[in-house]
């Protein structure tokens, strides 16, 4: 455990902390896009409640996807993954390891400035909460599913393009299950099953995705 | 309990059972690796002891850095299976005893020599202290070199950093390809007299290079790996 604080929670964090730019970049993305979309849909606080909660899950994505190559691609290039195998410690409590660093680096910012988002679409405080919720249990699949592709694809060159392709059809559900919660809360009604699918999603995803990185990693560097 | 002949062969249960003995050193057997069609090599036998350093020599594109990646357990053999001492690869305590250095040499630009090598003793669960990063790196002649980030440094002096790792683990199997990349001539000596001091302490090393060693490394069996088409 401490191997693993130290070694790859410890590392990962410094190295994200010293690459500023790329940190901030798919947040500035979100931002962008969450501003931009009353301005070209028209500023009625109707529109905007309604579209409100699809604009903000599609910019998470979105800006998601921008930043999912760095989880691995940089330590394959210069070889530190290598060295990761090499070390002894199961693969798959590595990539365990490092899809936890990723959602903490790309998904807690957003879920800290969820609260100004939600009021630049006139969200209601049922519907933030709904969506808040959706967030924490849905945004940690964005990161164990995208693991599986990138570990995939990181042997390529230009792998990026069809990280997309591979990677929106998964969301899809994802963001309709997220969609239609913040809708039910919208009009007052219980919107536990969708929370709940949600959930079953993010546990089903947490238990698999480990074991399926690792062994999509192996075959990259074979 | 001895098992009459004809027993052994009908029952394998009791024919696993029998003590086979336990080869010492690495052992490749009967490797067999293709990559794009091309046979790199065939039903390839190679041994390590310890106390030995094995020059593996051969043309670019004979199947070297293949080979060495196949015995640290990085990409796995069509064929045939590596064996640490008698305890086969996947095993993962096998990983204690070896260190790899490849082409690719491991370090993060972003870091500094210091924070890579203690991230690495930490992911390879080396107790090493500070003092002692410093020192491995000052019989690198790093000195004053240890803060500044990787990419600043130059080639030589990242291939320095990155063969620091045998001096923080106490490893047994050193498999190194291309070693001498990019060294300067202090370099390659300083490198080879670490190499006579391991094999002197029974240690066994692997290597790759097509510069051929000076007798400062003291004996050295040079296998040959052919190109083949």
């Amino acid at each position: 455990m401490r191997v693993l604080l130290k070694g790859i929670l410890q590392r990962d964090l410094t190295l994200a902390f010293r690459q500023k730019s790329e940190l901030m970049q798919p947040l500035m993305f979100l931002l962008v896009v969450v501003t931009l979309f009353p301005l070209g849909i028209g500023p009625g606080p109707d529109t905007l409640q309604r579209i409100g909660p699809g604009v903000i899950w599609v910019a998470a994505i979105l800006s998601s996807l921008l930043g999912m190559e760095r989880l691995f691609r940089d330590d394959f290039a210069d070889g530190s993954l290598e060295q990761m195998q090499l070390s002894g410690i199961p693969l798959y409590q590595i990539a365990l390891c490092k899809i936890i660093t990723h959602w903490f680096v790309s998904f807690m910012p957003l879920l800290m400035l969820s609260p100004l988002l939600a009021l630049f679409l006139n969200l209601t405080l049922p519907m933030y909460t709904a969506l808040l919720l959706t967030l924490l249990l849905g945004t940690p699949v964005i990161s164990l599913i995208g693991a599986i592709a990138v570990g995939l694809t990181t042997g390529l060159q230009r792998g990026s393009l069809l990280l997309a392709l591979l990677l929106i059809p998964i969301f899809i559900p994802l963001l309709i299950f997220a969609t239609s919660a913040v809708e039910s809360a919208a009009m007052q009604l219980p919107y536990g099953p969708q929370i709940a699918i949600i959930a079953a999603i993010m546990l089903l995803a947490l238990a698999l995705s480990p074991f399926a990185v690792s062994y999509a990693l192996k075959v990259s560097q074979n | 309990m001895v098992l009459p002949a004809d027993m052994v062969e009908c029952w394998p249960i009791f024919y696993s059972q029998r003590a086979e003995p336990k080869l010492s050193g690495l052992i490749g057997n009967n490797l067999t690796s293709h990559k794009q069609d091309r046979c790199l090599f065939q039903h390839l036998h190679i041994r390590l002891r310890a106390g030995e350093l094995v020059h593996l020599k051969g043309p670019n594109g004979a199947g070297k850095s293949s080979l060495m990646r196949i015995l640290v357990g990085l990409s796995s053999p069509e064929e045939g299976n590596v064996s640490y001492d008698g305890v086969d690869i996947s095993e993962p305590a096998v990983a204690n005893n070896i260190v790899f250095i490849g082409h690719k040499s491991g370090l993060n630009g972003l870091l500094s020599a210091e924070e890579n090598l203690t991230y690495w003793s930490a992911q390879h669960q080396l107790d090493v202290s500070n003092a002692e990063i410093y020192e491995a790196l000052a019989a690198l002649n790093l000195v004053g070199m240890e803060e500044v980030p990787i990419k600043n440094l130059s080639a030589g002096q990242q291939r320095r950093v990155a063969l620091a790792r045998l001096w923080l683990k106490p490893a047994t199997y050193w498999l190194l390809d291309e070693p001498f990349t990019s060294l300067d001539a202090e370099g390659i000596t300083l490198m080879e007299t670490a190499f006579a001091e391991h094999v002197s302490k029974q240690g066994a090393i692997l290597m790759t290079s097509h510069q051929a060693l000076s007798e400062r490394v003291g004996r050295v069996r040079v296998e040959h790996l052919d190109y083949r088409l």
